[in-house]
């Protein structure tokens, strides 16, 4: 095409370079990369999918089925551009990529971000509908939010000659603009779609920030944001589009949409050498007009119905351009690359055809109004027969759909409906009423005829006549897929791929469908076509992930001590949200070494540990004792204050849930302690029990996870090193029992002590407000220096619950283990509890469950892999019945060899048996232990 | 590779079903023409020699969920019953395309399943040793393993869900939704089944315990055995029969982005994170979120759980960052409390029910169709079967594959 | 993304809630009197049906309390919101 120095809203004075396919080409401020590529000359921009035919650009706007591209490089590649949205500017680069794009093959560090927004009435579309709406709902009094896909205002107007109160109605869109600004409650957000609708008036908007500017000038703002706005009322003004015709060799470059041809004059002064006009309606004879306007040799308009009448008829006529009814292109010709040179129109009676040579071919089938956002939201569409296209069924609440998306088409008609709409809309929002509101504009629209019904050419060669040109399908797809016998739409979409593009088969649905209404002898009313799912226009993944990335998406927790576990060369383990120091490596230790020292420390002389991540919760109230009975399988409310008893509850199924020991502060206040991954859980349970099915009883729940600290000291010189601590504290066993707490002084600093221990050993947690975390852990590190404190991360701690047969939630259960198969049977109290009738079904009673028990390989070096399954005999063919399996494993330090704790069928009948765990590479020889190994008179405890 | 639509264009199609209208009464009617429906018709006349039978349909043949997941087809479940049922339609799947003479594109290009931390590396282990001894396929892979198998996973240790390791069924792969329906249509007209696609059940017969036939929008039709395979609407189905089942029915969202070059060469999938994606033969990037709470028949959900799932999994694809989201949608999926399904008797004489295939059905499809047949035409469950029935959840005897670690996708 | 309206704070969007599944089922008043099969009605059915339902919802990113709302599960039409101890009737 060639331009034009005094059309268009384009920069004429200035000019840059940017790189396409590795080109070097020209363009203004203000064009697009479809435009700037039409203005060079690049004809043919990539080839088809299947068929590799050249394909050029259509259209000007997103619909297009080939204009796309693989913009920018490296880290910041995108794919699948739409041509007709992307801005070009200075060092722009793109390829031509139609069909596949690439993606980038790194992280990229580019900003997304997002904003939430609420307003009355949010209008999407500012078009002559969206404009008036807008404009009446503002004058309302209502808190408008408008969104335009485009640079600029205007809708359709942009791409037209169209005058409003005898005026170029771009001065009207101008006038209403300004109206609009200088409202303190309007919100004009242009370059922003809204591509989703949801419940409750949720509409997902996406603003192009930056992305149409040199990096150099985006200044370090995001390069898109997402809105999520909540409007009470959506208005959605968001036009129509064009759909082609069917005919021979209908895909080739220089064949565009009449809509197109004229936007690309009037948008960017774009205009063709010779055009021929081939429609089904009144509206393409715009095109014809409106280019002969602009000195182009119009050729013809060739229009399939007969005897069309109608002002822009009339108009075209008195212009002298020869009008051919009742006639159809019924094929193209093109040169050496493919590029049309000229199309063949032949009389629908019959009758010898006649070349006419042109550049561009303007083709309307007619228009579809783009109503997506209702669709999304299960509203319903109806065809219509009088326009030839579907228009929204029904209403919904809140969301009203206006101008040539309800199918009005006239720029008059737009205006008083979009104008009625907005008074509506206000009123509803509490602004305003409709009676009382300005007048609705006057005007009247050109008079237009009917568009024919009609998809593609009778008698039209079949391969290459294509329904959807971004998939390839012609004719000859459709017949196929309609002569095996499938009826229905989403059939033929799914058996051809039709209308299932990149550009969402804008162009090609509403063809296949009535082509398949056709083929049956059926009503397309009935027939309809497939449906429009979100999101209204593809949108990134990073765009919308936002900045909800990384520790941002999913916050990571630690503790006060934490510095001093990265000092100190900690190996964390995740935890839930926590990090937790998982072991401490001395020197060139790999795991197994430190751990076997960790733990032989805490079993021969004294370990500290970072307990903080434990969940605690505060129960308090006069009855929060009856409220812990209810919950726990054991009895709380019977604890003294100044003593910790442990805790196991369950769900309502049975399943073991979480455990915990419980602390008596005083009469009225508890602290529950749960395991660091169940906390949240387990305050939601409570909450839920507390305020839905006990409501009247007096207790209030308090996560203080973050408000304590823990720092346990534990081993048989613990009691030493609390000496040193606490020289007020009397830690001698007549004084400080097990499951004692006393409120102390360590280190200097308040702190609650409790003889709680999870390994067995002689142990002290001590609790201090979690910013006195790092001072008191410094303090007991020095304190315990003479005895060789050594600290330990929860890997040692595992092995050293595992060897008293502790279990942990989540290792030993599965959701799947009752108290009763822990072996927990002596927890059970003689009362209601949550998940107690559970306990008593049938299956829970079977003698073969899966119970708790230890595990000694009998080979004492070979440690199994925890997980691995066990079986009744050394020898096996697959499939093998599976008993159980290995859920800890650990090489022990006091024992001077491996063991494990594991879940077997009838398990504590069979201790002393052996069974197997059949691995891949070795069959391991495992006896079957009591889940106590290690201590099992609990001597230890007291130190 | 791509299948051209215009390909043979001059050669007549394979002739796929016939569209007829009902009889007055079938030896046995399957309600729900989705995969599961149509593969019980399909397997009721092929290895039962049933061929008076219909498959009636509210709305088009696979309407449902069957063009509303993500495809991902495995069998490396963690309990014995589940393996069982699972293996058993994977064996099948491997040669349905044969089976069928309908290539399904059923791609065995392994599925990865993640592991993230301590926990989940414990319950990899589990669920391969377990899947190794009831002979299902499986592997654990280390971290760098992974990154071969997979090259475009970030195992960085700094990532916020770092890869420790990954199990890996090389069986296991994607087909595609569409041929299936397609494919088990074709075959089961073929053997005379009548697919009556528009005729929404409205009401079941129940005479003295037993059910006689259906009420539907075509009229009545009389039938002596009905299964309902229903998936997400078995709820409104089974309360027409007087009883209830121990199912809710929820939004599952999916997506699929639009078409890029080839970069994930298997199924991906991780628990912690909860992102399962793969990239189907034209190139695009089908990633499945996680369920939406609340129950719904509505097909749709909140757009805040596709934008999690974006945040999800850029956490593991970091160059996903630029790809598009271009379709979303949400499939109606019936959980039951263990994340199992129900297949089997019901407390209705001759009235069967596969249901409670949650967020896994499609890649039990043949599996489930040749069980519920079995079932229909003896009266009796399949030994496969026989542990997903409704009573377990009296007795207690659950199938809990929400405990284990197995994503039920 | 529902816009769901806290009896206590007020309009807020959905994923500032936790979902509680079927409202008014309560925990039977001495589950021992229960034979197996009721007991496991209680334990794993809940209605399923299209229309109409009363869900519980807890506001747990802001006041933390639950309440009920009465919600269409085939449309997705929010009726209204009530306080535990409330009847369906009192919705709003």
């Amino acid at each position: 095409m060639k331009r034009l120095d005094d059309r268009g809203r384009i920069d004429h004075d200035h000019s840059f370079e940017f790189t396409y396919d590795g080109r070097t080409l020209t363009a203004h401020p203000g064009d697009t990369l479809a435009s700037a590529l039409l203005a060079n000359g690049v004809d043919v921009i990539g080839t088809s999918v299947l068929m590799s035919r050249p394909r050029g650009v259509v259209t000007d706007n997103v619909t297009d089925p080939h204009a796309f591209a693989q913009v920018g490089t490296g880290s910041v590649t995108e794919p699948l551009m739409r041509m007709n949205e992307v801005e070009v500017f200075a060092g722009f680069e793109a390829e031509g990529r139609l069909h596949q794009g690439l993606l980038p093959t790194e992280r990229e560090s580019t900003r997304f971000e997002k904003r939430f927004a609420h307003c009355d009435v949010l209008v999407v579309g500012a078009g002559p509908a969206g404009l008036s709406a807008a404009l009446a709902a503002a004058d309302a009094g209502s808190r408008v939010i408008l969104v335009d896909d485009h640079p600029h205002l205007g809708g359709a107007l942009l791409g037209g000659e169209k005058l409003i109160d005898d005026k170029p109605a771009t001065r009207w869109v101008a006038d209403v603009e300004a109206r609009l600004r200088a409202n303190p409650d309007v919100t004009i957000l242009t370059r922003t779609t809204a591509f989703n609708n949801g419940d409750q008036g949720a509409v997902a908007l996406m603003e192009r920030v930056t992305e149409h500017l040199p990096e150099a000038k985006r200044d370090g703002r995001a390069l898109r944001r997402m809105w999520q706005v909540r409007t009470h009322e959506l208005v959605v003004a968001t036009g129509a589009t064009e759909r082609p015709l069917v005919f021979a060799d209908n895909d080739r470059p220089g064949v565009m949409l009449a809509a197109g041809v004229r936007g690309f004059l009037h948008r960017f002064g774009l205009v063709p050498e010779k055009l021929v006009v081939f429609t089904a309606c009144d509206d393409a004879y715009r095109t014809a007009i409106d280019l002969a306007g602009a000195g182009v040799d119009v050729q013809m308009v060739v229009d399939v119905r007969k005897d069309p009448q109608g002002s822009l008829i009339k108009r075209t006529r008195e212009l002298g351009i020869e009008i051919r009814d009742n006639a159809a292109v019924i094929g193209t010709d093109g040169d050496a690359d493919g590029v049309l040179t000229a199309v063949r129109v032949a009389s629908l009676d019959g009758g010898v055809p006649e070349a006419i040579a042109c550049d561009c071919l303007a083709v309307s089938g007619g228009w579809d109004p783009l109503f997506d956002l209702h669709l999304h939201v299960s509203g319903g569409s109806r065809w219509n027969r009088k326009l030839v296209g579907f228009v929204p069924d029904g209403s919904l609440p809140g969301i009203r759909v206006t101008g040539a998306a309800a199918g009005i088409f006239g720029t008059a008609g737009c205006r008083r409906d979009g104008h009625v709409v907005g008074l509506v809309a206000a009123e509803a929002t509490g602004h305003g009423t409709t009676a009382d509101g300005p007048a609705a504009p006057e005007g009247h629209d050109a008079n237009e005829g009917p568009t024919a019904d009609f998809v593609d050419v009778p008698g039209t060669e079949r391969i290459h006549a294509f329904v959807d040109q971004h998939r390839d399908v012609a004719l000859a797809g459709v017949d196929r897929a309609l002569g095996s016998g499938i009826h229905h739409v989403e059939h033929v979409k799914r058996y051809t791929l039709v209308g299932t593009g990149t550009e969402q088969g804008r162009t090609a649905k509403v063809n296949a469908g009535r082509l398949t209404a056709r083929h049956f002898g059926l009503d397309f009313a009935e027939v309809g076509i497939s449906n429009a799912r979100p999101l209204a226009q593809p949108m990134t993944f990073g765009s919308l992930a936002g900045r909800s990335l990384g520790v941002r998406f999913d916050p990571v927790r630690t503790t006060s001590i934490h510095p001093w576990h990265v000092a100190h060369g900690a190996i964390f383990e995740d935890v839930g949200q926590w990090k937790r120091p998982w072991f401490f490596p001395q020197g060139n230790e790999d795991m197994d070494a430190a751990v076997l020292r960790e733990c032989a420390a805490v079993r021969e002389g004294v370990g500290m540990m970072d307990a903080s991540t434990l969940g605690k919760i505060d129960v308090k109230g006069k009855d929060a004792g009856e409220f812990l009975d209810r919950l726990y399988t054991g009895v709380m409310s019977s604890l003294k204050p100044g003593r910790a008893r442990y805790g196991v509850m369950c769900k309502a199924d049975g399943m073991v849930m979480d455990d915990g020991v419980v602390l008596r502060l005083a009469d009225d206040h508890f602290m529950a302690t749960t395991t660091t991954g169940g906390a949240a859980g387990v305050l939601d349970w409570m909450e839920d029990f507390l305020q839905t099915e006990w409501p009247y009883l007096d207790v209030w729940l308090t996560s203080v996870t973050e408000q304590w600290a823990t720092v346990a000291v534990v081993g048989p010189k613990a009691r030493e090193v609390m000496a040193v601590l606490a020289p007020e504290l009397d830690v001698t066993q007549d004084a400080f029992k097990f499951m004692q707490l006393e409120d102390a002084v360590v280190a200097g600093i308040e702190s609650r002590v409790a003889r709680i221990s999870f390994s067995g050993e002689l142990a002290f947690e001590i609790n201090v407000p979690m910013t006195y975390g790092l001072a008191l852990w410094e303090a007991v590190f020095a304190a315990g220096q003479p005895f060789g404190i050594t600290p330990y991360g929860t890997e040692s701690m595992h092995v050293l619950r595992a060897e008293k047969g502790y279990f942990i939630v989540g290792q030993e259960t599965d959701g799947t283990v009752t108290p009763l198969d822990l072996g927990l049977d002596w927890m059970i109290a003689d009362k209601e509890f949550v998940g107690r009738r559970s306990l008593r079904r049938s299956d829970m009673l079977r003698d073969d469950r899966k119970q708790l028990v230890g595990i000694l390989p009998v080979d004492s070096k070979d440690r199994l892999p925890e997980g691995a399954q066990l079986i009744d005999s050394a020898e096996y063919e697959i499939p093998v019945s599976m008993i159980g399996h290995v859920t800890s494993s650990y090489e022990s330090s006091a024992m001077g060899r491996t063991f494990g704790l594991a879940l077997v069928r009838n398990g504590r009948n069979r201790i002393g048996e052996t069974i197997y765990a059949p691995l891949a590479d070795r069959t391991v020889a495992v006896e079957i232990v009591d889940a106590v190994i290690f201590d099992q008179e609990g001597a230890r405890r007291d130190g | 590779m791509e299948l051209d639509p215009n390909e043979h264009a001059l050669h007549n199609a394979p002739f796929l079903w016939r569209t007829p209208e009902p009889k007055k009464s079938y030896e046995a009617i399957i309600v729900g023409g989705g995969l599961h429906g149509l593969a019980t018709a399909y397997y009721l006349a092929k290895n039962h020699g049933m061929t008076d039978i219909a498959v009636v349909e509210r709305g088009w043949l696979g309407n449902g969920n069957a063009v509303r997941n993500t495809t991902i087809i495995r069998s490396n479940y963690l309990w014995d019953e589940s393996a069982a049922m699972y293996e058993h339609a994977l064996k099948l799947w491997e040669t349905l395309s044969d089976e069928l003479d309908y290539d399904v594109m059923f791609s065995q290009r392994g599925v990865l399943n993640l592991a993230h931390n301590l926990h989940d590396v414990r319950e990899s282990i589990r669920r391969v040793e377990a899947n190794r001894l009831n002979g299902v396929d499986a592997e654990w892979l280390d971290a760098d393993a992974v990154k071969e198998f997979c090259p475009i996973v970030d195992i960085s240790p700094e990532a916020r869900y770092p890869v420790m390791g990954a199990t890996l069924q090389r069986r296991g792969g994607i087909a595609r939704h569409d041929a299936v329906v397609f494919a088990l249509g074709r075959a089961a007209d073929a053997l005379g089944v009548d697919l009556i696609q528009g005729c929404e059940v409205t009401g079941i017969d129940v005479v003295d315990g037993r059910v006689t036939g259906l009420q539907t929008s075509k009229g009545p039709i009389a039938a002596g055995k009905v299964g309902l395979v229903t998936a997400g609407r078995t709820s409104l189905l089974t309360a027409m029969a007087g009883f209830d089942l121990p199912i809710q029915s929820h939004p599952l969202q999916a997506l699929v982005s639009e078409v890029y070059e080839q970069v994930l060469n298997c199924v991906v999938m991780s628990n912690a994170v909860h992102v399962y994606v793969s990239q189907a033969h034209k190139g695009e990037l089908v990633m499945g979120a996680g369920i939406d709470a609340f129950n719904s028949y509505a097909q749709r959900g909140g757009l805040h759980v596709i934008e999690e799932q974006m945040s999800a999994g850029m956490e593991l694809f970091p160059q996903f960052s630029r790809a598009r989201v271009m379709r979303t949608w949400g499939g109606i999926v019936d959980v039951c409390p263990d994340a199992s399904p129900i297949v089997g008797l019901t407390p209705v004489e001759n009235l069967y029910v596969n249901c409670g295939w949650g967020t896994g059905g499609f890649k039990a499809t043949p599996g489930s169709g040749w069980v519920m047949a079995h079932t229909i035409a003896t009266g009796e469950p399949h030994e496969l079967n026989r542990p997903f029935s409704m009573t377990r959840f009296e007795t207690g005897e659950l199938i809990d594959e929400h405990g284990a670690a197995a994503v039920a996708h | 993304m529902f816009e769901i309206r806290c009896p206590y704070c007020g309009p807020r969007d959905e994923p500032e809630f936790k979902y509680g599944g079927q409202a008014h089922v309560a925990y039977p008043a001495d589950p021992e009197l229960l034979s197996d099969e009721e007991w496991a009605r209680f334990l794993f059915v809940r209605d399923n049906s299209r229309g109409r339902y009363a869900e519980r919802w807890n506001h747990a990113a802001g006041c933390r309390r639950w309440f009920n709302v009465i919600r269409d599960t085939g449309t997705h039409e929010l009726v209204g919101s009530y306080r535990v101890g409330e009847q369906p009737e009192d919705a709003r």
